[in-house]
Order: C-alpha cells, then structure tokens, then sequence
C-alpha cells in the first residue's frame, strides 16, 4: 500500500469501492461529480451496479432499494442534491436499511455557489427529513480521512442498520493530498431481512409503516434505544494541542484542519489554545467537550456557516465557559489568519477575567 | 519548513498541471503536501489557480490568504496576486502575455517570456514548464532530476514522448531565472 | 361395485392462490384491486416464480399491497416505487420485480420515476391502477381524472382550461424506447379481466426474458370515491373511461414473447 496523490472525490468513491460498496447510484452536482464519474468507470469494471439517476430524489430511492436488497451501496451529492434526498433518508431510517451518503457541502441556501461550506450541519446532524431519527455524521479532515471514514462507514451502516453520513466540503472534495487505499475487500453476505426472493424461508418486508399508534410508538422505543447504544458507543474526536490550553477552539473537517494552522501560528506567541475536533458529529463527542469546558478558560467554535455546530457547543457546555463563534459564510474558507485574530481576542477576553460574560459574536 | 504557492493563468494553461506535479514531487520526497484548485463553472478558457502547500509538517490550511510565491501566466492573475505575495516573496511572471512591469519593490522578481521559451522549444504547451523551472532555480525544495522523474512516474504512457521536451523546458526556465539577479528582499 | 381410489372424486377447478396471503383486504366493497391482486398472484403461482419475486407497493390504496401478496416486498416512498424497484432489481438482476402504483402515484408524484426507469429500459414490471380518482385521501382529483368528473378537490368537476386533461400513461411511455411492453387492459367485466390476466402474464414473461419495462395499465372502479354503487361503478369505467383511456398494445416486443401472450390483448386499438 502506497501513498498516492489523490482528489478528495476519487478517493471516498474509490474507498467505497474497496469497502465492498455493490451499488451506486447518482447524480451529477458540483463539486461532487468526480466521485460520479470515478464510480461511471470503475462500477462496470467490477460488474457492479452504477446508475446515473433522473434526479437525486430518484437516487436515494434507488439506493433504498438495494439497500432493501441487501446490497452495501451508496450515493454521494452536494447541498441541494441532499436537500432533495431528505424524504428518501427519513424512510430509509423508518425501514431501518444500511446505506451510506457523502454530502460534499458548497455555499447555501438555494443554488448558492459551489464553492467550499459547511451550512449542511444542521439538516444532516438534526434530522432535515421529518420524523425522529438519527444518522451517523463523520467529518473527515484531510484525504485520508475522505477515504478511512467512507470505510467506517460502510461498517457502522451494516453494523447498526442505519444510513451513515460523510459530512465533507467543496475543499475536501477538490484537493489532492497524499493518502493511501485500503485492499479491495470481499463483498459482503446478504442479511437474513433482505429481500431476495422468498425461497426456503418466510417472506421478508423492508417497509417503514407502523399505522398502529402503539406499534409506532414501540418502533420508535427500539430506533431510540438503538441511538442510545451508538452514543455509547460511536463517538469519534481529535484533540490537539489541548494539554495546557486556556482557550479550546472546536470545529470540523476543513474549518478544523485551518484552525490547526492558525493554533500554530497563536502558539508561536505565547496563547495556549488547542481544538477539539469532533469527527462523529452525532454521536457528538458531549464528554469531551464537557471536559475541555471544565479546563478552559473560553472556548471559540469556528464554522464555514453563519453558526450551527455552535448550539451544540452551547447545548452541552451550559455556560461553565463563554462560547464564541468565529464563521465565514457564502463558501469563503477562513484563512488562518483570520481565526488567529479571533482566537486572540477570545483570549484577551477571557485574560480580562469575565468567566462569566454571556456568549458574545465575534464575527459571523 | 512549509513553502506554500500559488500558479495562476487561464484555463488550459497547464496551471493546475503544474501545481499537481509539484503536489507529485514532494509525495515522491516523503514530504506532506496539498494542491487546492479554483472550480468554477467555466468549463473552457477561465481563470485557472491552485495552491500548493508542501511541508515536512502535517498540513494545516491547503490555502494561504498571502503566499510566499506565485507564478502568474496572465495580466488578469498578476492583477489578483501581486498585491498578496507577502514581502519578500517571489513572483514569476509569463512576459509573454504581461506588458506591464511587477509596480511591488519589496519580491524577488522574475520575468520570462514563458511561451516565446514554449515556442522556441518546440511545443507552446510547455510555458507551464518552463516557468516551474524558474521557481526550482529560486526554491530548490526539488532537484530539476527529482522533478524529471516524477513527470515519467505520473505522464500518461501517450505523452511520454514530451519527456525530453519537457526537461529542457525546466531547465531552460532554471537557467533564465539564474540569469536575474535576486532582488535584495527583505523581511 | 369398483371403488376406483385412484381417481379423485372432485377436481378442484378454482382454488386460493398460494401467492397471496389469507389476511382479508382492506379494500372497499366493489373496488377491483382485489380482483387485480388476484390476477398478479395466479400468474406468479402459473409461472411458478412466487419464491423469485419481489414486489414494490407505493402509496395510495394500494399502500397495504404487501400485505396480500406472499412474496418479498418493498414498502416504497409515495411515487418513488420505480426508483426503488430500480435498486431492487438491480441489486437482484436474476429476480422478477414488479410494482404496484395506483395513478396518483404514478402519474402524479413520480411521473419522473416512471418516465425515466422506462428510458432506462429496467427490467422490472409495473401494474398501474388506474381509476381516475385518488382513492386513499378521500377522492381528489387526479392527473387521470375525466374532464368535468366531479371530485373533492374539483368540486364543480374538472375543468382541463384550468387543470389540463387526462394523461394518458400507456401512450406516454410507449413513446420510449427503453419501453418493451406497454398496454392498456380494463376490469370491468369478465371477458376484459381475462384479458388483464394475460397480458400480465406476458409482462412478466417479457422480464423474465429480459427484455426491458413492462407496464400493463388496469382501468379501475373506485365506487366508494365515485359515488356509485359497484355494478354501476363498472359501467362507469366502460362508457367513460375507456373512451378517454383505449384499451389495446401500445407497445410489444420487438420478436414475440411467450406463446401465453400471443392471443393476448384486444389487438389493435379500439
């Protein structure tokens, strides 16, 4: 196994290639469609399913199929290809199959641009399609991870039945870093549930309609108790830097790997922060950030939005520490630069004693 | 040690080409590296940049508000990047399609005629090359050899021919910018 | 006296089909889905293929489709059955597919589902319900429903200067070329529902043979929403909807299917 330069979209689509994905199913939008066109080629190769949908509510319901198969697959869209997918996602979590989506976020709302966002947080992490569910969100950081996360989450799909969610950005998906592939794995067995035709056994129904209020209200007890085991038992963060740290910076995937530069640079003059970075972003890393907030004097959540991870942070933390947010929205990454300015001045607040000043904007 | 960059010119300038085998180069020398494009929506004859990071370190930012060095191919690309490399820093710039002067005292100037060089070389399509040339003179982070091999590594077997071509284009761009003399940079 | 044990007394002539199960339908009484469901599973038990077929319900009356037919099935989002079919039979290529939509989800909410897995050419089968009406919220007007028919959401009936006419499925998709087999059959009376039967034996013999969409289009009586007795209700289909909706082939395969097919169908159009 060799490090390659590879694009971020080549190499999730090639990771799901080599984690066994059987199907997949698509529709072009930028700045995702290199994954599209990778698995247009390599799918085929395989003898695997690739469809080019008619539109990305086609393609999540194609997805629903083979996942109701039995299949491992997937799709991959940005922003307003996702927003198109919410209904397909919600019945997907009713009929509880395994499937795997990477939003390759750009700047919203509506068209937008297609440049570099993170304003997908809230619609992923919190539901966006209508009912009480949940589906597994990993931010990947760099390449690497585009590729080790589209893995694992093939994995946790499988393991709990559940849509698992690659929450990446117009960066991750365009830049080339150095990474390296996994082996190509064996194809997986189809699950006793999938529907394969009812030979030598009962018939199987991937269905997600309960219409008793009672039988609904049970099936919501188990999705529930099924969320309550992946918090126990999935979550996933980075923490750098944050042994001596007396302001914690948290932020994920590209705003996170930037803020590592601007951490550097604060460093170099004497401000002790550090980040935690969550990688799952449900299951959120709440202990952690609990944790961090019992160390730091302040703490700076930093975003590619106008402030959604943000109401975590200050959901969990419950004011033992000012939250401030530092975001860039309309697809402007946050230079380095211009999180150092905001980390100094959290500092210099929180140097000025104030433990107990109300969370306050420093730029949105 | 981080050298970060950026290439700028129109869309098939070979702009992102040669950022890439840059990024290629420095996974070839076990060095981190990143290369981050423009994508727009233009799919012929826009502007065209990216951004290459290359450090011994982990890689924080694959981009840089002001880089240390920029190649610019076009007018349009001096016009956005002069004003941002930081002081100091280097620009080089396509002579062949830019009639104005560099107006900043404070960078490491070069000018060539990159597609006269291109032309005189035998191929227009080599400006890309002869202009990295220029900045391996200047930023030795690569030998003219390393960067050689790593175009055989990564050149599509149709284009191997250019092989040749495209070394003398490199050192041809080398020795131009050993000919100019570095200005007294400071800070 | 010779007792011949060998020879049973009775021969069964009419029995339940082993592909459908034996919980009692939800359907209104006189509504021919039943009559529908029992057409589809006597062509499965026929072509011995009950343990090889997966079945896709949409929503609508047909919603509970999964519970009558004893095969794999597919709960599918409203109007997304053939999207979901098309992961289904992708997924499963050696298997037969059908799904079950009612003409508000088929001609309504997925008409871009169904136009594109037919440009497609997926090789699976659709039985599309039509009656004109949507039956499971209460009787609103549907893309199908009649000019001047009277429905809850077009209470003075339906003006087509205001809500356009009826869309005519079968010759939209017989139009693609990704179409094999397309054609229009009615469950009226007892000669056309013999003719449904065939015709959906030869759909699914056209998949079986691989050889692209499928689709036969059933007129259908909803008396509850329609405000008819069931007897009238059926005359309804025969002198107002097959005037608008023709019975006939509007597509067949290029070489012949399977011999159960050749007598199939009303010929040309009527």
């Amino acid at each position: 196994m060799s490090i390659e330069l590879l694009k971020g979209n080549v190499a999730f689509a090639e990771a799901a290639v080599r984690a066994g994905c059987e199907a997949y199913f698509g529709y072009p939008i930028t700045p995702q469609t290199e994954a599209l066109e990778h698995m247009a080629r390599r799918m085929p190769e395989l003898g695997r399913v690739f469809v080019q949908a008619e539109s990305e509510v086609a393609a999540i319901n194609m997805v629903y199929g083979a996942a109701a198969a039995g299949v491992r697959t997937m799709t991959s869209s940005s922003s307003p290809g996702v927003s198109l997918m919410m209904e397909g996602l919600s019945y997907m979590a009713g009929s509880e199959v395994p499937a795997v989506l990477v939003d390759v976020m750009r700047g919203g709302p509506g068209l937008g641009n297609i440049a570099p966002a993170q304003g997908d947080y809230l619609q992923i992490v919190k539901g966006g399609g209508h009912g009480d569910y949940k589906m597994i969100v990993l931010a990947p950081a760099n390449v690497q991870e585009m590729i080790d996360l589209t893995v694992l989450a093939f994995d946790l799909a499988d393991r709990y039945r559940i849509v698992t969610v690659l929450l990446a950005d117009g960066s991750l998906g365009q830049m080339m870093e150095g990474a390296t592939l996994p082996p190509l794995r064996p194809l997986t067995e189809r699950p006793a549930w999938a529907l394969t035709g009812a030979r030598e056994r009962d018939t199987n129904l991937v269905s997600s309609i309960h219409l008793d209020p009672e039988e609904l209200a049970r099936f919501n007890d188990h999705l529930q108790a099924k969320y309550a085991e992946i918090e126990a038992n999935e979550v996933r963060f980075e923490e750098h830097r944050l042994d001596d740290a007396r302001v914690g910076v948290v932020a994920f995937g590209t705003a996170a790997r930037v803020a590592k530069t601007a951490i550097a640079a604060v460093r170099d003059e004497g401000v002790a922060a550090g980040l935690l970075r969550p990688i799952s972003l449900w299951p959120y890393p709440e202990a952690a950030l609990r944790a961090l907030a019992e160390r730091v004097d302040a703490l700076l959540v930093v975003e590619m939005n106008a402030g959604q991870m943000v109401e975590d942070v200050r959901r969990v933390v419950e004011g033992r520490v000012p939250v401030r947010f530092f975001g860039r929205t309309g697809g402007i990454m946050p230079m380095p630069e211009e999180i150092a300015d905001a980390i100094r001045e959290v500092a210099d607040a929180a140097g000025a004693g104030a433990p107990e000043a109300q969370p306050q904007e420093v730029n949105a | 040690m981080t050298t970060d960059l950026v290439i700028a010119g129109f869309g098939g300038q070979g702009v992102l080409f040669a950022g890439q085998l840059l990024a290629h180069a420095a996974l070839e020398a076990d060095l981190h590296t990143t290369w981050y494009p423009s994508y727009g929506p233009e799919m012929r004859g826009g502007t065209a940049n990216c951004t290459v990071v290359i450090s011994d370190q982990p890689i924080g930012s694959p981009v840089v508000a002001r880089p240390e060095a920029a190649i610019v191919l076009n007018l349009p690309s001096l016009d956005r990047y002069e004003p941002l490399v930081r002081p100091g820093g280097l620009l080089i710039v396509n002579a062949s399609l830019i009639d104005r002067d560099v107006r900043r005292t404070d960078l490491d100037v070069i000018a060539i005629p990159a597609d006269d060089v291109a032309a005189e070389l035998g191929s227009p399509r080599l400006t890309n090359m002869v202009l990295l040339g220029a900045l391996l003179a200047r930023r030795p982070v690569f030998t003219l050899d390393h960067v050689a091999k790593t175009l055989e590594a990564v050149l599509p077997e149709r284009h191997r021919h250019l092989l040749p071509a495209n070394r003398a284009a490199l050192e041809r761009g080398a020795e131009l910018a050993d000919a100019v003399e570095v200005a007294a940079a400071t800070g | 006296m010779t007792v011949l044990a060998a020879e049973p007394l009775l021969t069964p002539v009419y029995e339940y089909p082993k592909s459908l199960t034996h919980v009692p339908t939800h359907y209104c009484p006189g509504c021919t889905h039943g009559v529908a469901h029992r057409l589809i599973a006597e062509v499965i038990d026929e072509m011995g293929i009950r343990q090889d077929t997966i079945g896709v319900a949409s929503v609508g009356c047909s919603v509970f489709s999964y519970r009558y037919f004893a095969t794999d099935f597919a709960q599918a989002a409203h109007g997304r059955a053939p999207a979901m079919a098309t992961g289904v039979k992708r997924a499963n290529p050696d298997k037969i597919v059908f799904t079950y939509q009612g003409d508000g989800d088929l001609a309504s909410i997925g008409a871009a589902e169904i136009l594109h897995a037919a440009v497609r050419g997926e090789n699976f089968t659709v039985f599309f319900l039509n009656n004109a009406i949507y039956g499971m919220t209460g009787g609103q007007m549907a893309p199908t429903t009649l000019a001047g028919q009277k429905t809850s959401s077009s209470p003075d009936g339906r003006d087509p200067a205001t809500t356009g006419a009826p869309l005519r499925m079968s010759e939209l998709l017989a139009q693609v070329d990704g179409a094999a087999y397309v054609v229009r059959r009615s469950l009226h009376d007892v000669v056309q529902i013999r003719r449904a039967k065939k015709a959906i034996r030869r759909a699914l013999e056209v998949q079986r043979q691989g050889l692209g969409f499928s689709m036969v289009e059933l007129l259908s009586s909803c008396p509850t929403n329609w405000g008819l007795e069931p007897t009238a209700a059926l005359a309804f289909i025969r002198d107002e909807m097959v005037p608008v909706f023709p019975l006939g082939d509007f597509k067949l395969p290029a070489e012949p299917a399977a011999a159960a097919g050749a007598a199939a169908g009303t010929g040309a159009r009527a």
